[in-house]
């Protein structure tokens, strides 16, 4: 049957597979497998080792990341669509990692709510496998498939407290927007494909003389694709489905979707503007501009009005999108003598280094919110006033965390956000400078709610007066304490995420 | 010794307060004497370090930068761990690790609600490390985490142990002085890009780039660079228009806090332009020094009308801190080394004196459980010691020579009489005129207060009210601070001598148009 399959397709030659490269995915799928049939096997009561099985299955996916990183040389298949380079290396170290804190984070929300425990820990699996098949994806299908890949499980995750209406709001907003934007960003490639010929990043990106790249129609697909990939990011004008969706999903998956998720999306967009589109930078630098003033101002200005803890830190979210993207309005600019890029590796290393931060970050912001809301069992801000008297540890981490966030001096945003103002300023246009003050003015506008959770955490009445100590489960606890670290460490020494996110680079595109 | 000094020193007394915070972090909450003691010590630690190394410094090179460390840090921009001392921040870090074992033992007692001395202490120390590492840092970058760290405990200390309107209060002082940060990040990396690179690196090290200087920049370059330094350091002094956080936060702030922001806190701004902004960019200083003065004549007058109007006796002190930080500024604007000595004078001076008010204010507080002014009187009557303090440290306020704060104001408002070549001499003098007519209303307004709070009889509300005199905690607190007012009164040679040549270093590039 195969054999004469093989025989139709005459001129099909296996493409080489460097199974090492391919090492963690493959791990990864064993690791959903074996979830499945744990779930199908064990009875009821005995689901959770599910979680286990997730978590096991996350760290040792990060093993083989660990040996190709000493391996240290980037390999390529099927043509230079699917590249295993430093950039994706850590990247898919990042992604693991994140899925790794995630099921942490489920664990108890999951075993204690009427929830499916075995398909949950299947999908998030599923997730981060698209995850780190986009950190190597160099191609406009496999970027597709990747995308859609770690979207699907998202959208049936977001959805996941199906008894109640917030629930499903949160499930079909973000279902519905995914698709469209979907949509959206297809009809673009297709443009792309169309005028290139090619989906390869790498050739679209080196068709420097091509006459098609200077068509005003591939700057209709280009912005497309980026469109696209801004509703991933819930960029502002496409974040309308972030709020919702993250205040109806179960909070473990709302942290999920705004950090690992969204980094998902920011690596696409690097690989797509550094690879395929750096001939267009002219275009993409003013879009990438108004994208992240935007955003990081209405996300905001919106988030000083919040009084749910869950919706002030999806507004934050797209605060902080706005800043990631904010190095891109200088990109591809500052060339200096001989056309030497000098600016375009510090541009992807503090956008990289900022996810890496961002995602500590948030993922012990939200460890703490769900300890304390298992308390409070609300997400009203003012339930949290007082909690510094009978939760100092988890008051004080959580101050450290948002002021990491803000970017004060030495929890450890501080210097991740530095590097974004290094970036941005580092290109010498009068683009960058504005947007430096703009990220300026906007890093003080975003202290106002952070300080505002401190304030309520430290200086406010216990509103029921109800002083007992909260009691934190080991895997929250362990999130929180993972995430504390690292804050301060890196904080006092910030060369490790430097020299990390420093060396997440990849052969740029357009040869020059 | 000197030998493990000129290594450590610099680094012992950033590092020691950190230390010490750690080890009272590991003892349980409820041992609060044995918290005071550790901090006390801490404290004092720190401060027998820094008499070694102000006894090791060689005050005939105070120009020269030493104790100097220089180790790698974030080698990818280059920004490294770079520490030393000289002749300017040498006044300022005796300043700081002075008050802060004061502080320490005057809190000993006088815990403000919600009392809790562990975390107070412990915010206490991470401040002096932020305090000290500010002045010691000369490399921008770690400059700035120093300058941010200075944020944190201060925050705290006011939004949870300050008074009713605490929450405003600490909100405005931390939204304020990130404002100004965040737009100084935005200055220090436009420095950091223009300076000219050596072995392909651009620096973060002040020193070269001190020695930079600035050269080859364009001039509206260098003006809107300066302009970032000034909202940075202009908001922390703080200047008239970005002055208003300031009468809230030491209203609101506990005794402690109002003693250490007066004391040190607002150094850091002057510090920064002495230190930082004028050297780096000599060109952006001159246009903006017209701006400067103006500014810091506007604090004079502005300050001293707004003390004449306040009903709080801290909120009064408060504003008179506006006016004082205003000659220091004027000090700073005229750009040569007269004024700027001066202004360095004034921010020690000032540090002392003002701490001392605030002190008593703390005192009064703690007996009268109010600050209202015309609720008060009769200071003297009821506790004679504390009401003497207070006449004397009003008089070293109100710059009576042979007191400290006269030698900061006097060569100040001299200084303006002729200020660095290129400066429009007629403005400059303008300033002068204006400036000494504000040392009348210094006078005014202090001698009123004392006059209302510490003449006359006691108001019927606390005549039959046993007012205790002084503690012994406030002794100890307080003798040393006024010895320091009488001796550096009677002998300004000793910071002048010291300031001096770091001072013409530092003005060079000026000086030599």
């Amino acid at each position: 049957m195969l054999a004469t399959v093989l025989a139709v397709a005459g001129g099909f030659t296996r493409p080489a597979v460097d199974w090492h490269a391919l090492a963690p995915e493959i791990v990864l799928t064993v690791t959903i497998v074996i979830c499945l049939l744990v779930d199908v096997t064990t009875a009821e009561h005995s689901r959770w080792t599910a979680s286990s099985v997730a978590g096991i299955g996350m760290l040792a996916a990060l093993v083989p990341v660990l040996t190709l990183a000493a391996d240290n040389h980037s390999r390529s298949m099927f043509g230079g669509a699917y590249v295993v380079d430093d950039f994706a290396l850590v990247l898919k170290g990042l992604f693991l990692v994140a899925g790794y804190l995630t099921i942490l984070l489920s664990t108890n929300t999951i075993a204690e709510g009427d929830y499916a425990e075995g398909e949950y820990y299947l999908l998030i699996l599923s997730a981060v496998f698209g995850m780190t098949v986009m950190a190597s994806s160099r191609d406009l299908i496999s970027i597709f498939i990747a995308l859609e890949m770690l979207s699907i499980p998202a959208y049936l995750l977001a959805g996941w407290r199906k008894r109640t209406l917030t629930g499903n709001e949160a499930g079909m907003k973000y279902y519905l927007m995914g698709v469209f934007a979907s949509a959206v960003m297809l009809y673009g490639m297709s443009l792309i494909f169309g005028g290139t010929g090619s989906t390869l990043l790498t050739e679209i990106g080196s068709k420097v003389n091509h006459s098609f790249m200077q068509e005003p129609v591939a700057v209709v697909g280009i912005i497309f694709v980026l469109v696209g990939f801004g509703f991933k990011v819930s960029a502002v004008p496409f974040h309308n489905w972030a709020p919702d969706t993250y205040e109806g999903a179960p909070t473990p998956v709302t942290a999920f979707l705004s950090v690992a998720s969204k980094t998902a999306g920011f690596v696409a967009i690097l690989q797509l503007v550094f690879i395929g589109f750096l001939d267009r930078a002219d275009v993409i630098r003013p879009f990438m501009f108004v994208l992240a003033v935007l955003t990081m101002t209405v996300g905001n200005v919106i988030a000083l009005r919040q009084t749910n803890i869950v919706r002030l830190f999806a507004y934050s979210s797209v605060a902080q999108a706005g800043f990631i993207l904010a190095p891109l309005a200088v990109f591809g600019s500052g060339l200096g003598p001989g056309g030497v890029p000098g600016n375009n590796g510090r541009v992807l290393s503090a956008i990289v280094g900022y996810t890496l931060v961002y995602t500590l970050i948030n993922l012990g912001v939200f460890a703490v919110i769900i300890s304390v809301s298992r308390r409070l069992g609300t997400g009203d801000i003012k339930a949290w006033g007082g909690l510094w008297t009978y939760a100092p540890a988890l008051a004080t981490c959580m101050a450290l965390f948002v002021f990491g966030l803000g970017g004060i001096p030495p929890a450890m945003g501080w210097f991740a956000k530095f590097q974004l103002f290094s970036a941005v300023v580092g290109g010498h246009t009068w683009l960058g400078y504005t947007m430096g003050v703009v990220m300026a003015v906007n890093s003080v506008i975003s202290l106002a709610y952070y300080l505002s959770i401190v304030r309520t955490m430290f200086m406010d009445d216990v509103p029921d007066g109800d002083v007992t100590p909260i009691r934190v489960p080991l895997p929250l606890a362990a999130v929180v304490a993972i995430a504390t670290i690292g804050a301060v460490v890196v904080g006092v020494l910030p060369e490790i995420v430097g020299h990390l996110a420093n060396s997440a680079v990849f052969a740029m595109g357009a040869g020059h | 010794m000197k030998d493990l000094l000129n290594g450590w020193g610099a680094t012992l007394v950033v590092f020691l307060p950190l230390v010490g915070a750690a080890v009272m972090l590991a003892i349980p909450k409820s041992e609060e004497t044995l918290h005071k003691l550790v901090a006390l010590a801490t404290s004092l630690a720190v401060f027998v370090v820094g008499i070694g190394l102000m006894a090791t410094f060689d005050y005939d090179k105070s120009a020269k930068m030493q104790f100097l460390v220089d180790k790698g840090w974030i080698d990818i921009i280059n920004s490294r761990y770079l520490v030393a001392i000289d002749g300017i921040s040498l006044p300022l870090i005796a300043l700081t690790i002075f008050v802060v074992p004061l502080v320490v033992v005057y809190s000993w007692n006088h815990f403000p609600e919600p009392h809790n001395p562990k975390a107070f202490l412990v915010l206490m120390l991470v401040l002096e490390t932020g305090m000290v590492g500010t002045f010691v840092a000369q490399d921008l970058l770690l400059f700035f985490v120093f300058f941010e760290l200075v944020l944190l405990p201060m925050y705290f200390m006011i939004g949870v142990w300050g008074g009713e309107q605490r929450r405003y209060a600490s909100l405005k002082f931390f939204l304020y002085t990130a404002f100004g940060s965040a737009l100084m990040i935005v200055s220090i990396l436009a420095v950091y890009f223009l300076s000219p690179t050596v072995g392909g690196q651009h620096t973060f090290s002040m020193i070269a780039l001190s020695h930079w200087g600035g050269a080859g920049l364009a001039k509206g370059t260098a003006v809107l660079v300066f302009g970032g330094f000034f909202m940075g350091f202009g908001i922390k002094v703080p200047m008239f228009p970005f002055h208003t956080w300031l009468p809230d936060a030491h209203t609101q702030a506990p005794t402690q806090g109002s003693v250490i922001l007066a004391a040190v806190l607002l150094k850091l701004g002057t510090y920064g332009f002495v230190r930082i902004a004028i050297p780096i960019l000599p060109v952006g200083a001159r246009s903006w020094a017209p701006v400067i003065g103006i500014l810091a004549v506007i604090c004079i007058i502005y300050g001293a009308l707004g003390c004449l109007a306040q009903t709080d006796m801290k909120r009064l002190i408060a504003f008179s801190s506006v006016a004082h930080m205003g000659y220091v500024m004027l000090g700073i604007a005229t750009l040569q080394p007269w004024g700027i000595n001066a202004a360095i004078f004034g921010m020690v001076a000032h540090g002392l004196i003002t701490g001392m008010l605030f002190f008593i204010a703390g005192s009064v507080k703690d007996r009268f459980h109010t600050l209202e002014i015309k609720r008060l009187g009769g200071l003297l009557l009821q506790a004679p010691r504390m009401g003497w303090l207070l006449a004397f440290t009003c008089m070293a306020s109100l710059g009576l020579p042979g007191l400290a704060g006269f030698w900061g104001e006097f060569p100040a408002i001299l200084a303006a009489y002729n200020p660095a070549a290129g400066l429009n001499v007629a403005l400059f003098r303008t300033f002068m005129v204006i400036a000494a007519l504000g040392t009348v209303l210094a006078a005014g307004y202090l001698l009123w207060l004392l006059q209302r709070v510490a003449f006359g009889t006691p108001s019927e509300e606390f005549e039959n009210v046993d007012i205790p005199d002084m503690h012994l905690t406030d002794y100890i607190a307080w003798v040393p601070m006024i010895i320091g007012i009488l001796v550096l009164g009677f002998y300004p040679n000793l910071i002048f001598h010291v300031t001096d040549g770091a001072v013409h270093h530092s003005l060079r590039a000026i000086a030599g148009h």
